[in-house]
């Protein structure tokens, strides 16, 4: 956009052949990026992970040349692709994917983690494979921006919405799912609120979490908050560190593990009770 | 490889430590570019980085360059044209003080019966007289060359320089070149010369005096004091020559003779031309004639003695050329010197002179001179009867001062790659070019040169580029007119253009078809297959767009087609082109992050897969098409000559064609029906509120209302949309609103000014984009003529007073040749609407001049009864003054109206007079009564016949109020024209200055200017500016009988309506300084009413009106319109590039100037808050 912007009506008339000064000069796109990432090296001692976006595949290697450069030690890459095309198949898409990470393990000594979206046919076969062509961490799961529409003017909107808690539940499954069954390290994202869901994150097997909605809301200080509550929870249990109780609630390690396949979803079907009458009454009125 | 104005301005820039600039075409460059170099702390050859200064004008230019100088410091300017003019007063100041300096002048036209940005020596030729030595550089290598030679020249001669080259020619003309190195610099400079300059420097050390007023007992004799100075300046300038031969090789002399040394027709002449010459002499002479050329490169002063060393003894007869007109003189100046050289010589030897020497002008803005007209030249010269102080190039069917020449005749080299590609102005075609010239020159032994020409609209702007590639140094500053490679990046080219008839025999034809090669034989014009039959072209096409879209390039297309050109012209071997490319993509756009330059790979190998030569049929398929016939009712002179200008056959137009001074007749923009937009406008009756928003924004005049009785629609076709009239009292009355599809530029700041949202179709308005198809264009086409069969509605009888209003009046500005979404024009439209049946203008040299009163076609139009705008352009500098004068002329006629018609009180119905005389003519009603009342006097003058009626009727249309506007930009009412805009404003007399506010100087490019806003970036404010904008507004009000309004349509229409009709209906001085988005804000255009929004919303620009007639009646006169800040600065300002870059560039010092900048506009807030609250007392009492 910007060198649209700036190289509009260039050359197009004899007075003018440009608008500003030297265009080619200004720094704008991921030269910003790379600076931050080079600055926070420098300035703090804990890793820096780079993340990128991109589509084309030398497009991705660049970048990620240039993120190791700037000092990063590890590199995530945040594969946004909503398949709109009706004429690709699944398994074109995921050989995308794996194509993409093949090509940069090739390119970067820093470990690649990839950060994908939960619609896979197999997302465990998937996650597998992702791991054989070289992802050292998977990150579940990244959100697609899906739109919004206003009723009113009929008009397609697009505000961020920030995740929820509501929405660990998907990424903790196929954390619980995968623990233990992949030599990889897994992440957590999406929905992290409080230190609760990084509890539960953790309980399912993440290695790690992530959020940017709670600092968004709250400031960063937050972090200190949630750690804080998390040291509480462990003292309260007597745990000494995560490992003592990392995965604790994994597929593996919990009782039955079926509660993570279909036999969990008639369970609870046949165990949702409709609220009683007089509950619905009140829930009306508070709404009221 | 850089052009003319980079390469004196590289050296100029190393030699100096301070550049006094302003800009103007074509020399702006120079300055900018030592703006930037300054900026980037590149250094002089002492290691001191040079000091730039932007001044208020030229002549603030010039007179900061003196400035400097008296204080001993080397320094610099670059000019051209009325730039020169400006500063020729300071320029007698600094040759009287044998000053030595360097004026660097890219030679160009002088505004006459018009203005022309184009090239010729009409510039410098005035400047003959100020004592500064002339030397004329011939290419862009000497454009480099000369500039050191001068220097070294005026340091030791103590003459200051004019070091001019061809403007729009060699100042833009780019070439491979030999960079002189900053150690060679050094030897030409002498150091103890610099010394010397700087002892005889103004000091209070050792003072003296300087710049004294001498009487007529010493004045002449201090004249004659500098003569020894003079005598030995070509000598010097000579041995500088030499000392430079020595040094580089390359060997220049104050003449140089080119051709047969038994030559005995000779041409002389200097500048551009001369390279066109020699090349002409060196293919004539090996085809058998023997000819020869005389370069001049020393003009002032002149040096005779050397003259006639150079020339051979066998010449016979000259033919001096001048790239200039000098009316009234015996002939034009290097004519002159040739012949006072061989009168003096004569008389000195006593031996009679055996030549015939005759004059002839060529080139006058830059008109082409060819090899074809040089070789009619030399024809001539071989005739019995020679004419003098011809003209060759145009036909003079007048004064028949034309000499005939064969306009085939051509000595392009086989072994030269020519290339012409056929482009728009925004789909990068030139910008792809300059680079493959880059990539050719700076990578391979070939020597490269690239010309290009562009349209003279702003909006959908045809560029044509002229390259040539070969083993040998080029020297052909001239177009190409015999192409061995066309391109045409734009298939509706073809029907528009016939740019075959550029291409020779057996040439590539490359065009970018949505046809692939299977189908594209039936869908070009049957012409078009024709020459390509002809001509045995070899026939590519590619879908560059389809190519762009695929491969995440937009619109962009120019990649594609440089692949292209790379892979058919075969300048270079593919791959390594295509290597090459890459490489240059990578350092283009290396800042610009990863995507960028991926995406440009991408399309780079998907264009080679997608580029297919087309199996040449043997026969045209199809009918040809007849010539579109163009409508009906077209004046004879529109045929004549406008419509030959807009076909590109302005070259062929005889000089009988033509005014014979400078008048045109008004809008003839309806003619020309661009059909530019790829996107039009569509509007929905049904939903459409008729509140006439879409038609206040519009830029082009494009969108219009009328309302009619439904009877109009009784045999009207369906196109011609309609609905009923949604206001009461309109029985029977339908509303239209019609769109002139063909001259919409695609802006779409109608839509996004509808305020209508479909409550059952998502995202559609009441008007809508789409497509330009076909069907659409046509269905306009007919719709606009039932359309314009409608009378517009009475104007005694619309409410002038909103916006709905508005829409009903018919605008007189049509249809120009403005950016899409222009900012400006939306103000001047509403202002032909409102005023524009008495309205007379006088328009500050500008964006406003250009797309107002450039040729071929002009917006400002009339009505039905043949009223309009009367609009004129005098200078850049002088336009208050210009229009101040049309006001007082204006007043001087209405006054001598009113005595004669008092005189006749007897002979015509007194009633009448005594009406005339007495009417009001505030309203628009008062204003049709009264010119009725005068319809009917002047048919009773007509009747009296006698002399007193004759007088009176020459002057009567006055008896009519005229409404004067002074109309510029903010680089004419903040900068040049400020003296003359304060003086207007004081003059207490009724004119109405309208300032079209774009914080930057937009016609050049977007320099600063005193309206620049703090933390913005401009060319001269490359580090962002750091001074506040001017309050022009307080200023005025601080006169107290000033209306004063600052107006902002996209903000408030509303406002910007009332403000008009009161500044128009103050009799005295009035202001509106109106915010103007613009292409260089660095804003998508289609954002800029949201823009203006967010200025006014932030506080940034607040609405305000000042109205004197308030405080005579005791109220307060200053009226605040907008609220408070509600919104950030930022969030106004870094929507826009011209904030951001600074983000970008330096950080730290964007954040400071922001803050500055905020706590500027709170403090202007809050003096704007405390003066709406102050009674009216605190305020400039008015008489």
């Amino acid at each position: 956009m910007y060198e649209e912007i700036l190289e509009q009506s260039t050359f197009s008339s004899p007075e003018a052949l440009s608008y500003f000064p030297n265009v080619n000069e200004y720094k704008v796109g991921i030269d910003d990026y790379l600076h931050i990432i080079e600055e926070a090296s420098k300035k703090v001692e804990i890793p820096i992970i780079g993340s990128l976006n991109g589509t084309t595949n030398s497009g991705w290697i660049d970048y990620a040349k240039h993120i190791q450069q700037a000092g990063a030690k590890g590199l995530e890459v945040n594969i946004y692709y909503i398949p709109t095309d009706l004429d690709l198949g699944g398994r074109e898409v995921e050989e995308k994917y794996l194509e993409i990470v093949t090509l940069l393990k090739k390119s970067v000594t820093i470990p690649v983690a990839v950060k994908l979206n939960p619609y896979f046919s197999s997302m465990a076969n998937m996650a597998k494979k992702l791991v054989e062509a070289g992802a050292d961490a998977l990150v579940l799961f990244n959100r697609f921006y899906e739109p919004d529409f206003d009723i009113e003017d009929m008009s397609i909107s697009h505000a961020l919405q920030l995740s929820s808690p509501g929405e660990i539940r998907l990424p903790f499954q196929w954390l619980a799912i995968l623990y233990g069954r992949l030599d990889t390290s897994l992440a957590a994202t999406t929905g992290v609120g409080s230190s609760k869901e990084i509890i539960k994150y953790l309980l399912a097997g993440a290695d790690c979490t992530m959020t940017a909605s709670a600092l968004l809301k709250h400031g960063i200080p937050f972090i200190t908050h949630m750690l804080d509550e998390v040291k509480s929870w462990m003292n309260a249990r007597k745990f000494d560190s995560i490992k003592q109780w990392q995965g604790k609630m994994s597929q593996m390690n919990v009782e039955d593990p079926s509660m993570y396949e279909r036999a969990n979803y008639i369970k609870l079907l046949k165990g949702y009770q409709i609220p009683s009458i007089d509950a619905r009454i009140r829930n009306n009125i508070s709404r009221q | 490889m850089m052009d003319g104005n980079e390469a004196a301005a590289y050296v100029a820039y190393r030699v100096n430590e301070v550049c006094a600039i302003y800009p103007i075409t074509p020399s702006s460059p120079m300055a900018e570019h030592a703006d930037v170099w300054s900026a980037k702390g590149i250094t002089n050859i002492w290691g001191n980085i040079p000091q730039v200064v932007e001044m208020q004008s030229e002549g603030g230019a010039a007179g900061a360059v003196h400035g400097s100088l008296q204080a001993g410091a080397m320094t610099t300017t670059f000019t051209a044209s009325q730039g020169l003019m400006l500063m020729l007063p300071n320029m007698y100041k600094i040759a009287g003080e044998l000053t030595p300096a360097v004026f660097h002048v890219a030679a160009r036209s002088l505004a006459a019966q018009a203005l022309s940005i184009f090239g010729d020596h009409t510039d410098v030729m005035a400047a003959r007289t100020t004592g500064l030595a002339m030397v004329a550089s011939a290419s862009v290598q000497e454009a480099h060359d000369m500039a050191l030679i001068c220097q070294a020249a005026t340091l030791r001669s103590r003459i200051p320089f004019i070091h001019f080259f061809d403007g729009f020619r060699t100042s833009h003309e780019i070439g491979k070149i030999e960079i002189i190195s900053d150690h060679i610099i050094r030897e030409m400079i002498d150091d103890n010369l610099v010394y010397a300059h700087r002892q005889r420097a103004l000091s209070p050390d050792h003072p003296f005096i300087r710049g004294t007023a001498q009487n007529p007992d010493v004045y002449f004799q201090g004249r004659e004091t500098v003569n020894a100075f003079y005598n030995a300046t070509p000598a010097i300038v000579q041995e500088m020559m030499d000392k430079f031969a020595a040094l580089t090789g390359r060997r220049y002399n104050l003449f140089d003779y080119l051709g047969a040394p038994d030559a005995e027709e000779v041409i002389i002449l200097m500048g551009s031309g001369v390279e066109t010459v020699k090349e002409t002499v060196k293919y004539l002479n090996e085809n058998g004639r023997k000819v020869g050329v005389l370069q001049v490169r020393l003009f002032r002063p002149f040096p005779s003695d050397y003259f006639f060393e150079k020339l051979p003894a066998s010449v016979k007869r000259i033919a001096v050329l001048d790239r200039t007109k000098e009316i009234g003189a015996t002939g034009e100046p290097l004519y002159l010197d040739v012949v006072n050289s061989y009168f003096e010589k004569g008389a000195a030897t006593a031996k009679p002179i055996d030549v015939k020497i005759v004059g002839g002008r060529y080139g006058l803005g830059s008109k082409e001179f060819t090899p074809a007209m040089v070789k009619g030249i030399y024809d001539h010269l071989q005739k019995e009867q020679l004419r003098n102080h011809f003209t060759i190039g145009i036909e003079d069917d007048v004064t028949h001062t034309s000499l005939p020449y064969d306009a085939d005749f051509s000595i392009e080299k086989e072994k030269v790659t020519r290339a012409l590609f056929f482009g728009l102005g925004s789909d990068g075609t030139v910008g792809a070019n300059k680079n493959s010239i880059k990539i050719i020159g700076e990578n391979t032994d070939l020597f490269a040169q690239g010309y290009f020409v562009y349209d003279s609209k702003k909006s959908g702007s045809k560029t044509i580029s002229h390259l040539r590639f070969g083993p040998e140094p080029i020297h052909a500053p001239y177009l190409i007119e015999q192409a061995n490679f066309i391109a045409c990046h734009q298939f509706n080219f073809l029907e528009k253009i016939d740019l075959l008839k550029y291409a020779e025999n057996n040439a590539v034809f490359l065009l970018n078809s949505p046809y692939g090669p299977d189908e594209v034989w039936e869908n070009i014009p049957v012409a078009v297959q024709q020459k390509i039959i002809e001509k045995k072209l070899r026939f590519y096409v590619i879908d560059a767009l389809s190519v762009a879209a695929k491969t995440q390039m937009g619109r962009r297309i120019n990649t594609i087609m440089q692949t292209c050109f790379f892979a058919l012209s075969g300048v270079l071997p593919r791959d390594e082109a295509i290597a090459h490319i890459k490489k240059a993509i990578e350092k283009t756009y290396f800042t610009k992050g990863r995507p960028v330059i991926e995406r440009n790979f991408l399309a780079v190998d998907t264009t080679l897969e997608n580029l297919n030569e087309v199996q040449v049929p043997e026969k045209t398929l199809g009918v040809e098409e007849k010539v579109a016939e163009r409508a009906n009712g077209i004046p004879e002179f529109v045929k004549g000559v406008t419509i030959p200008m807009m076909d590109g056959l302005g070259d062929q137009l005889p000089v009988s064609a033509l005014p014979i001074d400078g008048t045109y007749p008004s809008g003839t923009t309806k003619w020309e029906k661009r059909n530019i937009a790829d996107q039009v406008p569509v509007w929905e009756p049904d939903l459409c509120i008729q509140c006439g928003n879409c038609s206040f924004v519009c830029p082009h005049g494009v969108i219009r209302a009328k309302f009619y009785h439904e009877k109009w629609l009784d045999d009207t076709p369906e196109t011609l949309k309609s609905a009923p009239i949604n206001a009461r009292g309109f029985p029977q009355t339908n509303y239209t609103l019609q769109i002139y599809t063909e001259d919409c530029t695609g802006c779409t700041l109608c839509v996004d000014a509808c305020p209508v949202k479909s409550p059952v179709e998502s995202g559609k308005r009441a008007i809508n984009m789409a497509p330009n198809t076909e069907e659409i264009r046509k269905e306009s086409q007919e719709s606009s003529r039932y359309f314009e069969a409608i009378p517009w509605n009475d104007r005694s009888k619309v409410d002038f007073s909103s916006v709905r209003g508005s829409q009903f009046l018919e605008p007189l500005f049509e249809f120009s040749g403005a950016c899409s979404g222009c900012g400006e024009t939306p103000y001047l439209s509403l202002l032909s609407r409102l005023f524009g049946d008495r309205l007379v203008i006088a328009n500050a040299t500008g964006c406003s001049s250009i797309y107002g009163g450039n040729l071929p076609t002009t917006p400002w139009s009339k009505n039905a009864e043949g009223r309009g705008p009367a609009w004129s352009n005098s200078l850049f500098e002088d336009n208050a003054e210009f229009g101040l004068g049309m006001r007082v002329a204006v007043d001087k006629q209405s006054e001598m109206d009113i005595s004669l018609l008092k005189k006749f009180t007897n002979e015509l119905d007194p009633g009448l007079v005594e009406a005339i005389l007495t009417a009001p003519q505030k309203t628009e009603s008062q204003i049709r009564t009264q010119r009725e009342r005068v319809g009917t006097l002047k048919g009773q003058l007509l009747k009296l016949d006698s002399a007193a009626a004759r007088e009176l009727l020459s002057v009567v249309d006055h008896l009519v109020r005229r409404s004067v506007w002074l109309i510029g930009g903010d680089g004419w009412a903040y900068d040049i024209g400020s003296a003359g805009v304060d003086h207007a404003l004081a003059s207490g007399r009724d004119i109405n200055i309208l300032v079209l506010d774009t914080e930057v100087y937009s016609n050049t490019g977007g320099q600063m200017s005193k309206a620049t806003p703090t933390a913005a970036t401009a060319k001269f404010a490359y580090g962002g500016k750091a001074v506040g904008k001017k309050d022009l507004a307080l200023q005025a009000i601080s006169y107290g009988n000033v209306y004063v309004a600052q107006i902002a349509m996209g903000a408030n229409p509303q406002q910007t309506l009332l403000a008009m009709r009161e500044a128009e209906a103050y009799p005295g001085p009035s202001l509106i300084l109106a915010y103007s988005h613009c292409i260089a804000h660095g804003i998508p255009m289609e954002a800029g009413m949201h823009q203006q929004k967010l200025a006014v919303e932030s506080a940034y620009w607040p609405l305000l009106r000042y109205n004197p007639e308030l405080r005579k009646s005791m109220r307060n006169p200053f009226v605040l319109d907008s609220p408070g800040p509600r919104k950030q600065l930022d969030d106004y300002a870094y929507n826009e590039m011209r904030y951001k870059i600074l983000t970008k560039t330096n950080p730290a010092e964007a954040e400071r100037l922001m803050l500055l900048a905020k706590e500027m506009v709170k403090l202007r807030w809050e003096t704007y808050e405390r003066m709406a609250e102050t009674p009216a007392s605190g305020f400039t009492p008015v008489h």
